[in-house]
């Protein structure tokens, strides 16, 4: 297996709004890429084919009905579940290669999830400095200092010795936040950030991510949060029964779907009341386009 | 008949009346025993039999020196024996190479059935036929060490296993998303969590293993090596008076009811960091 090569692009500084990405996405190089990639869980096969690219310094949102293999394809990524064909490239290094130092690479890639996964036994700052000194073998002071650094940038420096218990959701995803961003990672993985939050306090963390996206992090999330999609990401990737079945800008996508099931998604998720009760079959709900 | 009447009983009292009641009887019944026995027992003879100081005041102090500080040293050596090998258990257990699962569970099961008194025996007499020209190192220590803690380690193995299940699993996923190794992670991120869920089971099994030292006389100790049980028999046998197995339950209990109370401190120290 060959590694990939780079395209050597000059880069060019991150843009936040989704009209002006469409070219400047293609003048980097590329941060994760995904060839062909398949997972079955038994007989169940999760993802049928697919390739995606993501830019250095892309911002790439992940959307689609629940069990359309999103939560899946991300942890692929970084091999939280083994793709059971296809290669994933991390920046040069082949996940997918049996011989890659996966501990090495993960340590690159910040990973969120939706239940926060702090660690209950550690305080807030024990949380941000454990992998830093045991894996990254900084020192105590230093650890200290970039978990404080990083502390601050999701606002969350006044809880620093609290325990992740005695904060509320939106304060453990923050941490959750900082804790990767601790690790100085080259890119960030999400997995739907905010869908275990309550929704006063989705706000808050949507806006930590998009100040990491306004930094210039490349980051791929799974996410539900239509209008923090169209707002921040550079491109949208629409999800279905294993396959990627649009991608584009976020307007293009959102706004302007071209195919039948995206817009059948979208109508859902943008309007929850308007379906009516005899729409529903066993199946979930009938396609309304 | 609205549902509101269905509650309410004929004799016309409210629920927390009835249950105030309920409780006062208990209290009078329990009250009436306690005075019933009071006043039946012959209090010279009960006291003759079980608490004499003479015989207490013989017992001092070896009673302590020699019986419950052996009975600690044998526990103490069986619990670290127990806790290490059933850590390797558990982790063989949860292994994903056959091999090490299948000898863990065999070993785990057989050790469980098999009575403590019977494993002491085998290892007392047993290792040392079986093995001619082996002693234990440290002698009857080292020997009670491995006699009682073969059968403490399939217990604990159980226990600690099931901790290490019930930590999330998502704890592993972000340990090693952050770069952790498989070992970094058990020891430390899931293994402090399991082990403070397992406090209150492990607790349990301390106890039992003080207890359980009790069966060390059958391996042949010398009157130095006797722990509380076997020296409060020896007095018994001598005295031919029950006071001194008083003696020595109230020593156990000195220490287990101390061992139950730190335990629930700490519960309550790593309460909040759950």
């Amino acid at each position: 297996m060959t590694n990939p090569t780079p395209a050597p692009i000059p880069p060019s500084t991150p843009d936040t709004t989704a009209d002006a990405t469409a070219d400047a996405t293609a003048t980097r190089t590329t941060a994760i890429s995904i060839r062909n990639l398949k997972k079955s869980f038994g007989s169940n096969e999760v993802l049928k084919d697919i390739s995606l690219e993501v830019a250095t310094g892309e911002v790439v949102c992940v959307i689609g009905p629940s069990g359309s293999g999103k939560s899946t394809l991300l942890r692929c990524v970084n091999l939280l579940e083994e793709p059971t064909s296809g290669q994933v490239f991390v920046g040069a290094d082949e996940m997918t290669d049996p011989d890659v130092d996966l501990d090495g690479v993960r340590r690159r890639i910040g990973m969120v999830f939706q239940s926060f996964n702090l660690f209950p036994h550690l305080t807030v700052l024990e949380n941000l400095t454990v992998a830093q000194t045991k894996v990254l073998k900084r020192s105590r002071a230093q650890a200290r200092e970039v978990a404080r650094h990083n502390l601050e940038r999701v606002g969350m420096a006044h809880k620093e010795d609290a325990y992740p218990a005695q904060l509320s959701g939106g304060q453990q995803q923050r941490v959750a936040i900082a804790r990767s961003l601790s690790m100085d990672p080259e890119l960030m993985l999400f997995d739907e950030p905010t869908s275990a939050l309550d929704p006063e306090l989705v706000g808050e963390v949507l806006a930590v991510m998009k100040s990491l996206a306004a930094e210039g992090m490349t980051m791929m999330i799974v996410t539900h949060e239509m209008a923090f999609a169209r707002e921040v990401a550079h491109r949208v990737v629409f999800m279905d029964d294993g396959y990627v079945v649009e991608a584009g800008t976020a307007a293009d996508v959102i706004g302007n779907p071209q195919e039948a099931r995206t817009r059948s998604f979208l109508h859902r998720v943008l309007n929850p009341m308007v379906i009516d009760a005899s729409e529903i079959t066993d199946e979930g709900v009938a396609d309304l386009v | 008949m609205t549902t509101q009447t269905v509650d309410r009983p004929r004799t016309g009292l409210s629920r927390r009346q009835r249950a105030r009641l309920g409780r006062g009887v208990q209290y009078a019944i329990g009250i009436a025993v306690v005075v019933l026995l009071a006043v039946k027992i012959d209090w010279a003879t009960f006291s003759a039999a079980f608490l004499r100081s003479d015989i207490l005041a013989r017992m001092m102090p070896r009673v302590i020196t020699v019986g419950l500080v052996n009975t600690l040293i044998y526990t103490a050596l069986a619990f670290v024996f127990g806790l290490t090998f059933g850590l390797l258990l558990a982790m063989m257990k949860l292994s994903s190479i056959g091999p090490y699962r299948w000898f863990a569970t065999a070993y785990i099961e057989f050790f469980r059935g098999v009575p403590a008194l019977v494993v002491l025996f085998m290892v007392a007499y047993g290792i040392p036929n079986a093995f001619p020209g082996f002693s234990f190192p440290g002698g009857t220590y080292g020997m009670v060490m491995v006699g009682l803690g073969v059968t403490a380690s399939a217990y604990m193995a159980e226990t600690i296993r099931a901790g290490i299940q019930a930590v999330p699993k998502g704890q592993v996923e972000a340990a090693r998303t952050l770069g952790m190794s498989h070992s970094r992670t058990m020891a430390t991120i899931i293994l402090p969590q399991a082990f403070r869920i397992i406090i209150p089971p492990l607790t349990n099994e301390i106890i039992l293993l003080v207890k359980d030292s009790s069966l060390v006389y059958v391996v042949g100790v010398t009157a130095d090596q006797y722990e509380l049980t076997k020296f409060s028999q020896d007095f018994l046998n001598r005295t031919v008076n029950p006071t001194p197995l008083i003696v020595g339950a109230c020593c156990y209990l000195a220490i287990t009811l101390p061992l139950s109370m730190l335990v629930r401190q700490l519960e309550r120290r790593y309460a909040k960091a759950r």
